[in-house]
């Protein structure tokens, strides 16, 4: 617990995502069919569908977040950066790290903000307190919710409004350092303001990871989304750069969805 | 009368009622505590805390003293680290649709539910009679343990499962090992409803008489000098003062058993700030 690792860690070969033919299963329930995608780094890749199509069970394949659910079965592969992340002994919470997540209501630790933030760094073993804080403020920064709370560190996270919790979510994912962050609509419990602040955040990440992020706000996915995926039914019925998903996609589900026919 | 109208005057006569028991147990509290301040503050000498017995003009309530923290003591030291280890063994390391857990479930609540004298019984078979302790502290301190065992399972299992799922999500999905989670994240949060288990109890422990009745004896006038003596508590001392009609040392005894229980409450509160670490904020 805590210590640093060093020769057992997954050597990652950048972190490009490759699925192939992922089946997952909760008990005798199929809710992911037979999904095959590819997701370059750096880029933001948005997920959109109807409610109950499986988005967030395919986000969390992605972090092993699924391993937590009991009676959830996976098949096929999810490779990242060239490995399979599903081999065994693979060290999950080393994915974790490098494979972020927010999700989608706000879940601040009920500790202080610098707490929040030092929480990761902490499990990783780094203790002292130089470090610890230039961590704390970077991250910050680097979800722009610096200026609003430097002069308030020590005070409990929960006393945040919900858009300003969700950024330090935000925060708290980046202090990981991941070259991925997957967001589970991160915003669908915000008001317009901090989605734009939200949104804005999203398209500076971007220059330095990959994001992946499953909204049902289909303007938000015009937006922001280099590629989008549109899932129905547990299957990706299409993946393709947003503006062609928008204007001529190829399957005519994905024209009735996005001409809002259904879902 | 109208249904609008009968709504309305339940919920009067509710609101009545509320308050009616409210001021009822307030008073009924200051009561007990009032008399028992008056009636026995008079008679706490130094004498009478900590000074030999020597009856019939030197009582001194030092052995039930004694007792008592060493009953809590040892009750308290098997009890939490059990009690707690079990509760999160059950609420975080299990799959809770095992057929063991719901065994052990079923089992903590059914021995919570048990008279305490049942445990006194049991206590005095096995430690007394069984083992040839005679009474003894320990074997006393022992069946308490027992006792208390399933309500701390309990209430700490309570507390556990009342942390909300996504709080344990957020630290796994920050690479957080399972252990750290537990420590750092589960229990700090459930640290006000494991303190209160803890006090409850204490409080069951430093309360109880008839368990000790049955497995300590009720030696009031000499202090124990090991685990294995039989000895006396606070509350047996008690019962015993008020059936040898001497009411003021009983009420004097009150006083010092309710500081013990204030004391108590108090470690327990800066055990709770502890274990939520510095940096925990209020709201
Ligand atoms: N823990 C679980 N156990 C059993 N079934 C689940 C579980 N989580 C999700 N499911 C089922 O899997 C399917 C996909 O759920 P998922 O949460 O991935 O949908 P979603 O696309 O994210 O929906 P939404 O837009 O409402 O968030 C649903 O039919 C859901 O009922
Ligand atoms: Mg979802």
């Amino acid at each position: 617990m805590g210590k640093p690792r060093i020769s057992d860690e997954p050597v990652f070969d950048g972190f490009k995502i490759k699925v192939e033919e992922l089946n997952l299963y909760y008990g005798e329930k199929q809710a992911l069919k037979n999904v095959s995608i590819s997701i370059e780094e750096k880029q933001v890749e948005a997920f959109i569908g109807p409610s109950g199509c499986g988005k967030s069970t395919f986000l969390r394949t992605l972090n092993r977040m699924n391993d937590l659910i009991d009676g959830c079965r996976v098949e096929g592969k999810v490779e990242i950066g060239g490995q399979d992340i599903y081999q065994k002994g693979f060290d999950v919470p080393y994915l974790r790290r490098k494979v972020g997540m927010v999700f989608q209501k706000p879940n601040p630790f009920p500790m202080s903000i610098y707490d929040n933030i030092a929480y990761a760094p902490r499990t990783f073993g780094i203790k002292k307190k130089d470090e610890l804080d230039e961590i704390v403020v970077s991250s910050l920064k680097r979800a722009s919710i610096y200026d609003e709370v430097k002069d308030r560190l020590k005070e409990s996270a929960l006393a945040l409004s919900g858009g300003q919790q969700q950024r330090l979510c935000i925060a708290r994912a980046l202090s990981a350092s991941p070259s991925i962050l997957l967001l589970d609509e991160p915003t669908s419990a915000l008001d317009p303001v901090s989605t734009a602040k939200i949104e804005e955040l999203i398209g500076e990440l971007k220059k330095e990871i990959g994001i992946v992020i499953v909204t049902h706000n289909m303007q938000q996915a015009a937006r922001i989304a280099d590629r989008t995926a549109f899932f129905l039914m547990g299957e990706l019925v299409e993946e393709a750069p947003t503006t062609a998903i928008f204007s001529h996609p190829q399957d005519e589900r994905t024209l009735s969805y996005i001409t809002g026919r259904f879902g | 009368m109208s249904r609008k109208g009968l709504s309305r005057y339940l919920g009067l006569s509710l609101k009545g009622v509320t308050y009616l028991s409210l001021i009822l147990s307030n008073v009924a509290l200051l009561g007990i505590i009032i008399y028992i301040l008056v009636d026995g503050m008079g008679y706490l000498t130094w004498d009478f805390l900590f000074g030999p017995y020597r009856a019939p003009d030197l009582i001194s309530i030092w052995p039930a003293i004694v007792g008592t923290l060493e009953l809590l003591l040892i009750a308290l030291a098997l009890g939490l680290p059990i009690g707690i280890g079990s509760a999160i063994f059950l609420s975080e390391y299990s799959k809770s649709e095992s057929k063991l857990v719901k065994a052990i479930r079923l089992a903590t609540e059914t021995l919570s539910g048990i008279p305490s004298i049942v445990y006194g019984l049991f206590g005095y078979l096995v430690f007394v009679v069984g083992f040839g302790w005679g009474y003894s502290l320990l074997g006393g301190g022992l069946t308490l343990f027992l006792m208390i065992l399933p309500l701390i399972v309990r209430s700490v299992e309570e507390a556990l499962v009342s942390v909300p799922k996504s709080l344990r999500e957020a630290s796994l999905a920050l690479g957080a090992q399972k252990s750290r989670t537990v420590f750092k994240v589960v229990l700090p949060s459930a640290s006000s409803g494991i303190v209160t288990g803890c006090i409850l109890a204490s409080g069951r422990v430093i309360s109880e008489s008839a368990v000790l009745l049955l497995t300590i004896g009720m030696v009031v006038n000499k202090v124990p000098g090991d685990m294995l003596s039989a000895g006396t508590s606070l509350a047996l001392d008690i019962y015993y003062f008020s059936n040898f009609g001497m009411p003021e040392e009983a009420a004097a005894t009150s006083v010092v058993l309710l500081l013990l229980v204030i004391f108590i409450n108090l470690l327990a509160l800066l055990a709770e700030r502890l274990l939520r670490g510095k940096g925990y904020g209020k709201a």
